[in-house]
């Protein structure tokens, strides 16, 4: 069987945090009545004019410094003509050829190796209406009902170099992608509303070959899973079809993530002949370097510097530090926490296990945790202070979920303290020896194992307070 | 000729007008004489020109980002042939 290899390339919208739409005035808030946030603007009514959102092209600035593009300095729009209700101009205003950022890339780290994902532009545009058909799905519904809350309000589209061979890169790109337009604040990356939405375009070709070969651009890939799942399906698919002696035909596909598959999608718009033209309504925008440069002196932090100084200033394993810095809010709770924490290791460890578990489990984020980062640091520096055992932190932590107490109360309330005091650890010790002949005989046989029983049954007398470091010390003392 | 009466169909599809067939040939020949005309600019030396991207010479027209209300709901769909769920209910998209 022939060895095929897998090009894709990711095309991405993200919707910009302004509070006004693109063109218009009219609100961006998400999830209002249909048709309330609208105007003769977003409604497409004769002789009603757009104008420009400054904040725009603000924010196009600087997602294309932090993806390391260029800036153009000079901008224009035009006019993207097709005829589908989601639009009621019937063109959607966006720019053709002449993007405002070209030439960027992010570098991913994808099983230990780097690799440079090139983004060839970005450009600003307006999102389409949404429309929510009668019948179960677009193919069965006999009518739609369309809603302009979301017409206008502004995109930019980031569209990479075909240079990922897997859906492992694709993923990889997606999530770093998505964490840089989060921490540059641009974008509230909330796939699930729609608010950061993905194409991909997937080809296959024999191993060797010159060109790539036909692509199908697959849409509706709402989460990181539907874009693996995607990816996985169409390039199965499209390795039966060349394996049987048939060709690929270049199409839109949509992605089923209920049934799993890819589906051709064959809509009334005409075949992609969008004639653009310049906006005519819409006057260029010229950009300065001061403009640029007062953009690229106010980028925050991005990720991956982020994720260095986690290594550098806290001594967190790469691994984990990329786990940290993946979500703004997780590297914000771990800065916060990691001020009041005597050891940021412990700190991460708890968050990438115990807190990440039970996040996953509610179905929530980290925005949403009750658990203050203050609070866990405290539970963090009660382990590390020896005043509680891993596994009493465990408890803690669980009554902590529970009420929004300082683990310290929590401990007292509760009666955990741990037992550091030698004369009480003393008189455990001395009486569990006297009750277990045999497992003393044992030790000092040199069964070795013998003292793990030993320091089970103190702790067990103890429920569980005893400090297990000096239990161990010093029956080990009194054994020999 | 430039254009022919199928370019003229499928432009006019596009734009979702209805040319009868009685006019097709009018057309045609309207169209390639627009053509025409573009042929004789085409003609002028641009080199070193810069592309004119908007009639006036002005450029950075831009407003702050402040939300105002639009107009209502009903006003929105007071124009409507067809309302559903407070939305413009239109027909099928899909072949």
């Amino acid at each position: 069987m022939t060895k095929y290899i897998t090009v894709i390339g990711l095309e991405v919208h993200a919707e910009l945090k302004t509070k006004s739409k693109a063109f218009c005035s009219c609100s961006t808030a998400f999830g209002s009545a249909p048709n309330t946030h609208v105007c003769p603007v977003c409604l497409g009514m004769p002789g009603a004019l757009p104008v420009l959102n400054k904040q725009v092209v603000e924010f196009a600035i600087r997602a294309g410094l932090a993806l390391n593009c260029e800036i153009k300095k000079f901008n224009k729009f035009d006019r993207k003509n097709y005829f589908y209700p989601d639009l009621a101009k019937n063109y959607q205003i966006s720019q053709f050829d002449k993007p405002i950022c070209e030439n960027g890339h992010i570098d991913v780290n994808v099983n230990g190796e780097e690799k440079r994902i090139g983004i060839t532009r970005i450009h600003m545009e307006e999102d389409a209406g949404k429309l929510v058909h009668s019948g179960a799905t677009i193919s069965t519904s006999d009518s739609s009902a369309v809603d302009y809350n979301r017409a206008g309000v502004p995109l930019i589209e980031i569209v990479s170099e075909p240079d990922m061979r897997s859906a492992e890169e694709a993923r990889a790109y997606m999530e770093n992608l998505k964490a840089i337009l989060e921490y540059t604040d641009v974008c509230d990356c909330k796939m699930q509303e729609g608010s950061l939405r993905c194409d991909a375009n997937i080809s296959i070709m024999p191993e060797g070959a010159k060109e790539f070969g036909t692509r199908a651009e697959i849409k509706n890939l709402n989460s990181f899973r539907a874009l693996v799942r995607a990816i996985e399906y169409e390039v199965e698919r499209q390795k039966e079809i060349l394996e049987d002696g048939g060709h690929i035909v270049q199409e839109t596909r949509t992605w089923d993530d209920a049934n799993g598959v890819t589906l051709s999608m064959r809509s009334k718009e005409e075949a992609h002949d969008y004639r653009y033209f310049p906006e005519p309504d819409l006057v260029p925008v010229q950009l300065d370097d001061a403009w640029i440069e007062r953009v690229r002196s106010e980028l925050p932090e991005l990720p991956a510097q982020r994720q260095a100084r986690l290594v550098k200033e806290h001594g967190l394993p790469e691994y984990d530090a990329s786990l940290i810095v993946a979500t703004k809010a997780m590297a914000e709770y771990f800065d916060e926490a990691v001020k009041t924490a005597k050891d940021s290791k412990g700190v991460s460890n708890w968050m990438l296990g115990d807190v990440s578990a039970y996040l996953n489990n509610e179905g929530i984020t980290i925005s949403e945790f009750k658990v203050t980062p203050a609070h866990l640091a405290e539970l963090v520096n009660l382990t590390k202070d020896g005043v509680l055992s891993s596994k009493l932190a465990k408890k803690v932590f669980a009554e902590m979920l529970k009420e929004d107490k300082a683990p310290s109360v929590l401990v007292k309330e509760l009666g955990l303290e741990q037992v550091s005091d030698e004369g009480a650890i003393l008189k455990l010790v001395e009486e569990t020896i006297a009750e277990n002949p045999q497992s003393v005989a044992d030790f000092k046989a040199g069964k070795d194992k013998a003292i793990g029983f030993l320091v089970g049954q103190i702790m067990k007398k103890s429920r569980g307070k005893a400090n297990p470091g000096m239990v161990q010390k010093m029956l080990k003392e009194k054994m020999q | 000729m430039k254009v022919s009466a199928d370019d003229v169909k499928y432009i006019a599809q596009l734009s979702r007008l209805t040319v009868p067939e009685t006019e097709m040939e009018k057309f045609t020949e309207q169209f390639n004489q627009i053509l025409n005309y573009a042929d004789i600019l085409q003609k002028i030396d641009t080199a070193g020109i810069e592309p004119t991207a908007h009639v006036l010479p002005v450029s950075n027209v831009l407003r702050e980002d402040v939300a105002k209300e639009g107009v209502t709901h009903e006003e929105a769909l007071s124009n409507a042939p067809a309302v559903h769920n407070g939305g413009f209910k239109v027909p099928r998209v899909i072949e």
